[in-house]
C-alpha cells in the first residue's frame, strides 16, 4: 500500500521537477499578490498588522488553485490515468499519492516562503511561526479538497473556472481557522486551537478527498 | 476463460450492440472487426471493466471482472500512449512497472526498449521522440509482460513493416505460453501461433 503510495509521489515529483515553471509561477503569483497589498495600503504597521493573516491566506488559496487543474488533466491526456485506474490495487490510493505531491510542489513551498513575506507586514515573531506552522497544516487540506474538484472537472472545456466555484467555498473553513491561528497569536490568546482545527481539517480531507476523487475519476473516465 | 455474455452498448442515444457473446480459451486470440463507430474500443473497456455493459455480463474464470485480481490478470494497451512526454523511455518504463505494482529490474526494463529498436535512445526525453517510437515505448511493456490476459486497441498504428512483424512474433509468443489477446486492428496481420477467432461488430 504504501509502495504505490510512494511510487505516484515518486512520478509526480520527477515530472514536477522537469517542468519548474509551474511550480515557480504559482509561487511567483503568491509572493507579488501578496506584496501589492502593503504597496497598496502605506506604510501604516497598524493596519498591515490586521490584515496580514487574511491577506496571506487568501493569496494562498488562489496559489494553490492555479495547479488545480492539471492534477489529473495530464494524465487523463496521455492516457496514464487509465492504466492507474486499471492496476491492482484501489484508485484511492493513487489519488493519495497525488495529493501528497501536490501538496509537495505547491503548499510546501507557501509555508518556506510565508515568514518573509510577513515580515513586510510587520508581524511578529510569534505571529510569523503561527502564520509559518498554519500554512505548513492547513495547505494539505488544500490539496485534499481541491482534488475532488480536479476530478469532477476533468476533461470539461473551461473546467478551471468551475473547479474554482467548487473548489472555493470548500477552502472557507480552512481559511477562517489558518486566518484565526495568527490572529488569535497576535491577539495574545494563543493560536493552538485553531491549529489543532486546522490539522482535523487536514486529516479528515486526506482521509476522506482521496476516494470521493477516485469514484469521481471513474465516472469521468467510462 | 473469458466469458462475455448478451452484452449490451448504448453510447449517447444509439445502440451499438446487443446480444453479444464469447468465450475466450487459454491460446486464443479474438480479433475484433468493424467499421469506424461500430463499437469496438467501447466493447474493450467494457472487458478492462472501466465502461460497465447497458445489459449483460462478462466474466475472467468464472468471476466477475469487479475484482483487483482480476486487473492484476490484465494487461491492456489503449489508443493513448499512456507515456510521459518529459520522461525517458526507461522511467516511463519503470515507472509504469512500479504503479502497477509489478517488479521490473532496470536490466530488463533496457533489454526491452533494446528489443523495440530503442537502444541509444533510453536517455531521451520522450517528447523529442517520432510518433511511432511513442508507440515503441508503449509496446515494450509487453515485452517482459507475464499477464494473461492482452487486451490491445489498435497496437499496429504508426508502426512500420519491421515493428508489425515483431509485434506479431510478440502476441504469438504470448499465446503459446497460454495467454490470451484481445485486439482490435483495421490492418489484418497474420499472427503465426494459436487459435484465431475473430468477431465482426456491425
Amino acid at each position: 500500500m504504501l509502495r504505490i503510495i510512494a511510487a505516484v509521489i515518486g512520478r509526480d515529483l520527477k515530472l514536477a521537477m522537469r517542468r519548474q515553471a509551474d511550480i515557480v509561477s504559482a509561487l511567483f503569483f503568491f509572493i507579488i499578490v501578496v506584496s501589492l497589498f502593503p504597496l497598496g495600503i502605506g506604510p501604516e504597521p497598524e493596519l498591515l498588522r490586521k490584515l496580514a493573516p487574511g491577506v496571506l491566506w487568501v493569496a494562498a488559496l488562489l496559489a494553490t488553485m492555479l495547479s488545480l487543474p492539471r492534477m489529473f488533466a495530464d494524465d487523463h491526456r496521455d492516457g496514464t490515468l487509465e492504466q492507474l485506474a486499471l492496476a491492482p490495487h484501489p484508485l484511492g490510493l493513487v489519488v493519495t499519492g497525488k495529493v501528497i505531491a501536490h501538496w509537495l510542489v505547491s503548499g510546501l513551498p507557501l509555508a518556506l516562503i510565508a515568514p518573509v513575506l510577513g515580515i513586510q507586514f510587520d508581524l511578529s515573531s510569534d505571529a510569523l511561526v503561527a502564520l509559518t506552522f498554519a500554512i505548513l497544516i492547513g495547505t494539505p487540506a488544500l490539496s485534499g479538497i481541491g482534488a475532488i474538484g480536479a476530478a469532477l472537472t476533468m476533461g470539461l472545456r473551461g473546467g478551471g473556472v468551475l473547479l474554482s466555484l467548487l473548489v472555493l467555498p470548500l477552502y472557507i473553513p480552512v481559511l477562517i481557522f489558518g486566518a484565526g491561528a495568527v490572529d488569535a497569536t497576535v491577539s495574545g490568546l494563543g493560536g493552538e486551537g485553531h491549529l489543532s482545527l486546522l490539522a482535523a481539517l487536514t486529516f479528515a480531507s486526506l482521509g476522506f478527498a482521496p476516494w470521493a476523487s477516485a469514484a469521481a475519476l471513474k465516472i469521468a473516465l467510462e | 476463460m473469458l466469458e462475455a455474455d448478451n452484452l449490451e452498448c448504448v453510447r449517447g442515444e444509439r445502440r451499438l450492440f446487443a446480444g453479444l457473446g464469447f468465450k475466450l480459451e487459454a491460446g486464443e486470440l479474438l480479433y475484433l472487426q468493424g467499421k469506424n463507430g461500430s463499437g469496438k474500443t467501447s466493447l474493450l473497456r467494457m472487458l478492462i471493466g472501466l465502461l460497465p455493459p447497458e445489459a449483460g455480463e462478462i466474466r475472467w474464470k468464472g468471476e466477475s471482472i469487479k475484482s483487483d485480481e482480476f486487473r492484476a490478470d490484465l494487461c491492456y494497451l489503449g489508443h493513448l500512449n499512456a507515456i510521459k512526454e518529459e520522461l525517458t523511455p526507461l522511467e516511463n518504463l519503470l515507472a509504469s512497472a512500479h504503479l502497477a505494482d509489478e517488479a521490473l529490474s532496470e536490466d530488463d526494463a533496457l533489454d526491452a526498449l533494446e528489443q523495440v529498436g530503442l537502444a541509444g535512445r533510453e536517455d531521451l526525453a520522450c517528447k523529442y521522440l517520432s510518433q511511432g517510437q511513442k508507440r515503441r515505448v508503449a509496446l515494450a511493456r509487453l515485452v517482459k509482460e507475464k499477464r494473461p490476459l492482452w487486451i490491445l486497441d489498435e497496437p499496429f498504428v504508426a508502426l512500420d513493416i519491421a515493428a508489425v512483424d515483431w509485434l506479431a512474433g510478440i502476441i504469438s509468443g504470448h499465446l503459446q505460453r497460454g495467454g490470451l489477446a484481445v485486439m482490435t486492428t483495421h490492418q489484418l496481420v497474420d499472427i503465426p501461433a494459436g487459435t484465431v477467432r475473430e468477431l465482426r461488430l456491425s
